[in-house]
């Protein structure tokens, strides 16, 4: 690890450390928070129990489905329009104040539109990710150099094999922001959402043990939600990595 | 605009350019710029044709509309008997003048990229980049990917890519541009060599006297913007030159009939853009 990794590591454990003799001395009352070790050792044991393995499976679908949707559709989109610049310029600002908007205030339109159940859920994921996307697509295809798209056509490729052949590999580093940032929305969206509009599901049983004032499952489910977060965004950071150190980049 | 001579084109007429000029719109709606013409101009099938010019005077928008990438604004270009459009006839290979290597594939899977999009079976696509990489030396670097080679070798890995399809007319843009002088003397023996064996046409386009006056049959020569063909040099080379020649007295006639054309036109590509 480099230095600057033992600093971060050193300031997170440091923090856990921390919060772990607050809550033990008593500073943190119990009902506030609880230690993190025992966060950890009632997350095992909810593990073990296989009590929540079907909340759990069901956020992944539900965050992998909105992930998959947004990324697939907010490429394809942004790759239209970029090739219409009189609508880019024309819906860019919409685009740019997008995330003003407050979704949640919506829901009991989503409710009426997509029922209950699962589909609400994914489409507000969906929501959260899509114009992430778009945007990134943007800048990537903004990249791309003349002379790469006047090859494609000297190899009479038409714009959709254009898209998927040359501009999507040239682009592909600038798109993995979109990517990450599609995974964080996702998984916001699909979290909150959850705990408003579902029966199942993480974000719904963080929410019905708080409404059980059992605390140490709330805390076990958030700290599940963190490691799970972290997980993910490591292995894109890994995979974006070898994507930039082959381009050069 | 159909003259009434594009109607009778001789059979040794690869391609044809009759009373072409090119004006990039203005954004503004403005008069736009009048790059280039009007320019007739006939290369024969199989010959080595050279165009050279100041910088800016349309070389490049020249090689464009011969292709197909861009349409002429009045005139008609002609390959192999038909009228070109909006797309690249099959049969013409282009390098261009700007690096357009693909920094996601390596050496070799960027060589074969045409090949694979045209279906060509694997077996036929190995043999023709094996060769590709060995023509342009570069087989050594076969697994690394463009971002870690030089400008030149990254400009003779699109040499390369545009060489494996075996096209009838190839246009070179300014193909030798990021090569040190004793490369480039190289690289136009083996442009010899190739054009010899596989008998296409050649469009060379470059801004340096010696090299068009050392590889090719004929020269055009262009004026400043908007580039018009001055006059066209016969060299008489026979067809198994190579770089020696330069030590001929014939060549220096050649190099210094060129300057004495060019030194009035690159003044003023110069001048007019001082001046703008
Ligand atoms: N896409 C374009 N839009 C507007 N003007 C253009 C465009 N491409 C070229 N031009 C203009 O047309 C003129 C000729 O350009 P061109 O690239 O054909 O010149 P060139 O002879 O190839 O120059 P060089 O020797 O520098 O490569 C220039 O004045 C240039 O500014
Ligand atoms: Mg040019």
């Amino acid at each position: 690890m480099t230095r600057l990794g033992w600093i971060r590591f050193g300031i997170v454990g440091g923090a856990i450390v921390l919060l772990e003799l607050m809550c033990r001395f008593g500073v943190i009352g119990r009902r506030v928070l609880i230690p993190p070790s025992d966060m950890a050792v009632q997350l095992w044991n909810l593990l073990r129990s296989g009590r929540i393995n079907n909340d759990l499976s069901e956020t992944l679908l539900n965050v992998a489905a909105s992930i998959a949707l947004a990324v697939a559709v907010g490429f394809a989109v942004g790759s239209v329009i970029h090739a219409l610049p009189r609508v880019r310029r024309a819906i860019e600002p919409f685009l740019a104040s997008y995330y003003a908007l407050p979704f949640f205030a919506f829901y009991p339109v989503f409710i009426v539109l997509f029922g209950i159940g699962r589909m609400p859920i994914i489409v507000i994921g969906f929501l959260f990710g899509v114009v992430a996307m778009v945007i990134a697509t943007f800048n990537g295809f903004d990249r791309i150099p003349r002379a790469l798209v006047r090859t494609a056509r000297a190899y009479r490729m038409g714009p959709v094999e254009t898209a998927l052949k040359i501009k999507l590999p040239y682009a592909a580093p600038f798109l993995f922001t979109g990517v990450k940032l599609a995974v964080a929305y996702s998984f916001i969206g699909v979290i909150a959402a959850e705990f408003i509009l579902a029966s199942s599901g993480l974000g719904y049983s963080i929410a019905y043990a708080f409404n059980n004032f059992d605390n140490r499952t709330m805390y076990a489910l958030m700290l599940l939600v963190i490691v799970l977060v972290t997980v993910v965004n490591a292995l894109l950071h890994v995979g974006e990595a070898r994507l930039m150190r082959r381009r050069g980049l | 605009m159909k003259s009434p001579h594009m109607r009778v084109v001789p059979a040794d007429v690869h391609a044809q350019l009759a009373g072409v000029t090119r004006v990039y719109p203005a954004a503004d709606g403005g008069p736009g710029v009048h790059a280039l013409g009007p320019v007739d101009l006939s290369l024969r099938r199989g010959e080595f044709y050279a165009v050279i010019g100041p910088s800016g005077c349309g070389k490049s928008t020249l090689l464009d509309v011969l292709s197909g990438l861009s349409p002429p604004t009045t005139g008609e270009v002609v390959f192999e008997g038909k009228p070109v459009g909006r797309t690249v006839p099959d049969g013409i290979g282009i390098v261009f003048q700007e690096d357009a290597s693909f920094p996601w594939l390596t050496v070799r899977d960027n060589i074969a990229f045409g090949l694979r999009q045209g279906g060509v079976d694997g077996a036929e696509i190995d043999r023709r980049t094996d060769y590709a990489l060995a023509f342009m030396g570069l087989r050594d670097f076969a697994r690394a990917y463009p971002p870690q080679l030089s400008g030149g070798m990254r400009q003779r890995v699109c040499i390369a890519r545009t060489l494996v399809m075996q096209p009838r007319l190839i246009l070179l843009d300014e193909p030798f541009g990021a090569l040190d002088a004793q490369t480039r003397l190289i690289m136009g023996d083996e442009l010899l060599r190739l054009w010899r064996e596989t008998k296409a046409t050649v469009m060379l386009i470059t801004h340096a006297l010696d090299e068009a006056a050392m590889l090719s049959d004929r020269i055009g020569v262009m004026s400043a913007r908007p580039g018009l063909i001055l006059a066209e040099i016969e060299t008489g080379w026979s067809r198994d030159r190579d770089s020696t020649i330069a030590s001929d007295p014939a060549f220096g006639a050649i190099t210094s009939r060129l300057w004495s054309l060019l030194r009035a036109e690159s003044i003023k590509a110069v001048g007019g853009s001082a001046r703008s």
